[in-house]
């Protein structure tokens, strides 16, 4: 491991650490409104000082860590395996089999997805717990985000299907589906880890914007995608730079995990 | 004597050259500013959203208009009017050779199709709303082409002054609503993104110096939610003018550029909060009950801390509500009304009384139901989000679990008005008008704006009865003492019962370049462009 990678290593450990232990660093809670405190800058109360409402945003930071950190990737691993199965299949299969997997991916990608998810907010309950509209949330991510890995996992492993090691596994008399399991998906793995944590990131993000619509993390739960909506508002970097430790959260902990992600695929070869 | 030429000649030319800039400078340009929603209709008689009202504003002809900074009615296409002793019948002389903007001929078979529309219930306008006092039709008589007599079933107070709300629409025009008699008509309306409104080359029109009005040639209104990305528009020169400008972005604003921001006082705005009490509505019968107890709203409304709401919320350009109207309207406000007290002991007491009781740290109902509802405000409005998060707070601690649902503006409407599937919102009301007419709509139990449990066939509570009772008293009446003491005692009932729970008034905050001359912003809405006619703006 090199330097980098050891402190990426370090990076994520801490960041987790500190997620899990959430309740013992920031016991006031993310939710706990300090109404004489409003849009108070760092200080010993409050470390990364307070938001617009007198809540601890150094709490909110470690609470909206967990959330983020847990679900983000759930979300990722979720479209991942689809993108895996129904791409990865189709360019296995090839000929009408890949014509209908990717004539599928179109129709989802053309679908008008802002109006389906406000249909989506429209059938669902208005009382339903922070916790469940998370879980929603993120559920609904990884359903529809799978389309654009599909297409690239389509195309990596239709060039695997005329590999020679397919050939030869072919030649043995290994059956279709065995060959697909053990031999194509493993091979695929450098692209469903990339495509992975390229999703993370953009799911975050995508459950900010999400509020509009009624989904996203309800109040008064945070995560980083809400915390990142203060960003949205005139904030000076030179003026309240505490308010942007969300965003280097989230670019270091990503970097970190490409990070590891390159030492994986080292070890690999 | 060559050098005296040469001097002269130069005087001469400066001279010119400055009149030229200060005649340049009065005309011409375009206004812009942005429209916080699509506006829904630019049929001036079925106008009720915000940005569909300053529209119209702005390419409706009146007959009457009240001006916005003196609050005096004046006459615009109407010369002269006269309301009859029992306020049933108003007289107008109207002006003559004006056109609509195509170029129809204006005359008083206008403004009686224009009537015969508005009062059309098929129509459902909500102007026609504040006109109907009483049962019967409305009948108007064309005396001459200037000439019109308007006669209503019953009485109708402050009849005069309902007409600054009706554009005037041309009966033989095949451009229907879209030929206007106002100083700007529709040129592009590009949905989602803009509506260009340019100058009506027929408006009638001038100065004191007989200038045709407006100066502006053009104005863009940019159909704009994000309330951050007008505010940085407005910061990049892009805008000319924010109407109505959130606290937080006026004290930034005030702090850098003192001269832009103006606060004219409080306004007769009000942001409040109600609870669903239509009988057919998709949500529990619990709740149900729930809501359409007046303890439980009243409970809830003192466990409500207005004055956080108005210090952390509004950055105390604010002030706590006392009832459906704001002391700025010094006439018809009720001065014996206070804001509610924040008291929520008081309101857990009041609850315990109607039978909920505190279960660590739940609130249940009778049948042991926890209390929990929803409060649904429209996403993109960081002011009402944040005073959801605030009373969700509030009511955190006398044990009531509230859930924050922001939802785009279309679905909320559609949930409010159509399918009824909700349970609370917050929501704000604008006021157009000082008179209570102007608000018919919202008190007649009828109505479609009488949110909390709209048009009812008859009035479902003996409160709603005597409201519907009371304001049409005020309708038909002519005498202001009169109609002030009707209108103080609905006042008073809607304070007892709650229907609506008035959370805040907030300031007349607005934002105005210095690139823009003419403006002066006002309490009235709309705030900064009231006179669109006469504004101007340099550089252009």
């Amino acid at each position: 491991m090199n330097l980098w990678q050891k402190l990426a290593s370090a990076l994520l450990a801490g960041v987790l650490c500190a997620a899990a232990t959430a309740s013992w660093l920031a016991p006031r809670g993310y939710a706990g409104q300090d109404r004489e405190a409003i849009s108070e800058p760092p200080s010993r109360a409050h470390w990364l000082g307070t938001d617009e409402l007198g809540r601890d945003r150094f709490a909110r930071v470690l609470y909206g860590t967990r959330i983020s950190l847990l679900l983000a990737p759930a979300a990722a691993l979720l479209s991942t395996l689809m993108a895996a199965v129904i791409g990865g299949l189709a360019g296995y299969l090839g000929g009408t089999w890949a014509r209908m997997a990717m004539a599928v991916t179109d129709l989802f990608l053309s679908l008008p997805w802002l109006f389906l998810l406000i249909t989506a907010r429209a059938l669902m309950p208005l009382n339903v717990s922070p916790l469940f509209s998370v879980v929603v949330t993120f559920l609904l991510l990884g359903l529809l985000g799978w389309t654009t890995a599909a297409r690239v996992l389509c195309a990596s492993a239709a060039s695997l299907r005329s590999a020679d090691f397919v050939r030869q596994a072919r030649a043995v008399g290994v059956s279709g589906q065995r060959l697909f399991w053990i031999h194509v998906l493993p091979n695929l793995k450098p692209v469903l880890f990339a495509q992975f944590w390229i999703s993370i990131p953009v799911f975050i993000l995508s459950e900010a914007n999400l509020g509009i619509l009624g989904l996203g993390v309800a109040e008064p739960m945070p995560s980083w995608g809400s915390l990142l909506k203060e960003l949205e508002g005139l904030v000076s970097v030179g003026e309240e730079p505490w308010k942007f430790v969300p965003l280097a959260l989230l670019v270091l902990v990503v970097m970190s995990f490409q990070s590891l992600l390159a030492r994986q695929e080292e070890m690999t070869a | 004597m060559k050098k005296a030429c040469a001097q002269a000649i130069a005087v001469a030319s400066i001279c010119i050259a400055f009149l030229a800039t200060l005649a340049m400078a009065q005309t011409g340009g375009e206004l812009r500013f942005c429209l916080r929603m699509e506006p829904k209709t630019f049929d001036p008689l079925k106008v009720e959203d915000e940005a569909s009202v300053q529209v119209r504003y702005l390419t409706g002809g009146t007959l009457v208009r009240i001006n916005r900074q003196t609050q005096e009615l004046e006459p615009e296409l109407a010369l002269a009017w006269k309301v009859s002793k029992d306020g049933r019948q108003i007289s107008f002389r109207l002006r003559s050779g004006i056109s609509f903007s195509d170029g129809t001929p204006f005359s008083a078979t206008d403004v009686a199709y224009t009537m015969q529309q508005l009062m059309d219930p098929a129509l459902h306008s909500p102007t026609g709303d504040a006109f109907r006092s009483g049962t019967g039709s409305v009948e108007t008589k064309i005396v001459s082409p200037t000439q019109i007599s308007i006669t209503f079933p019953a009485p109708v107070a402050g009849l005069d002054r309902l007409f600054d709300q009706v554009a005037i629409l041309s009966q033989h025009s095949p451009k229907r609503e879209l030929a206007v008699l106002g100083p700007f008509m529709l040129a592009d309306y590009k949905p989602g993104a803009s509506v260009l409104l340019k100058k009506n080359p027929n408006y009638w029109k001038t100065d004191e110096e007989g200038r045709k009005l407006p100066y502006l040639d053009s104005i863009r209104l940019d159909i704009q939610p994000n309330r951050d990305v007008e505010m940085l528009r407005f910061k990049r020169g892009e805008l000319d003018l924010i109407n109505s400008l959130d606290s937080e972005y006026f004290d930034k604003l005030a702090a850098t550029s003192p001269q832009v921001a103006h606060d004219a006082g409080p306004s007769l705005d009000s942001e409040q909060l109600w609870f669903n009490e239509v009988a057919r509505a998709p949500i529990p019968d619990s709740k149900k009950a729930w809501f359409r107890s007046t303890n439980f709203r009243l409970a809830i409304s003192d466990a409500i801390n207005r004055e956080d709401l108005s210090r952390i919320v509004f950055h105390r350009h604010a002030q706590p509500a006392a009832g459906p109207f704001s002391p700025a309207n010094k006439f018809w406000f009720n001065s014996k009304l206070t804001p509610p007290a924040y008291d929520s002991n008081a309101a857990l007491k009041m609850l315990q009384g109607e039978g909920f009781r505190l279960e660590n740290g739940t609130l249940k109902d009778k049948s042991g139901n926890a209390v929990v509802f929803s409060i649904i405000t429209n996403a993109g409005s960081k002011i009402r989000e944040r005073m959801a998060v605030l009373i969700q707070d509030d009511l955190q601690k006398i044990g009531i679990h509230v859930n924050v649902v922001t939802l785009d503006f279309p679905s909320l409407i559609e949930r409010m008005t159509q399918s009824f599937d909700y349970e609370a919102i917050i929501l704000g009301l604008t006021n157009v008008d000082l008179d209570p007419n102007g608000e018919m709509n919202v008190w007649l139990s009828s109505s479609e704006n009488h949110q909390w449990n709209p048009q009812q066939k008859t009035p479902e509570t003996a409160w709603e009865a005597e409201v519907d009772r009371l304001m049409r008293v005020q309708a038909s009446s002519v005498d202001p003492k009169k109609r002030k003491e009707a209108f103080d005692r609905v006042q008073e009932i809607v304070v007892e019962q709650e229907p609506f729970i008035f959370l805040i008034n907030k300031n007349s905050l607005s934002a105005v370049s210095t690139r823009v001359h003419g403006a002066v912003p006002v309490i009235l809405s709309p705030q900064t462009f009231w006179n669109a006619e006469r504004l101007t703006v340099a550089g252009q």
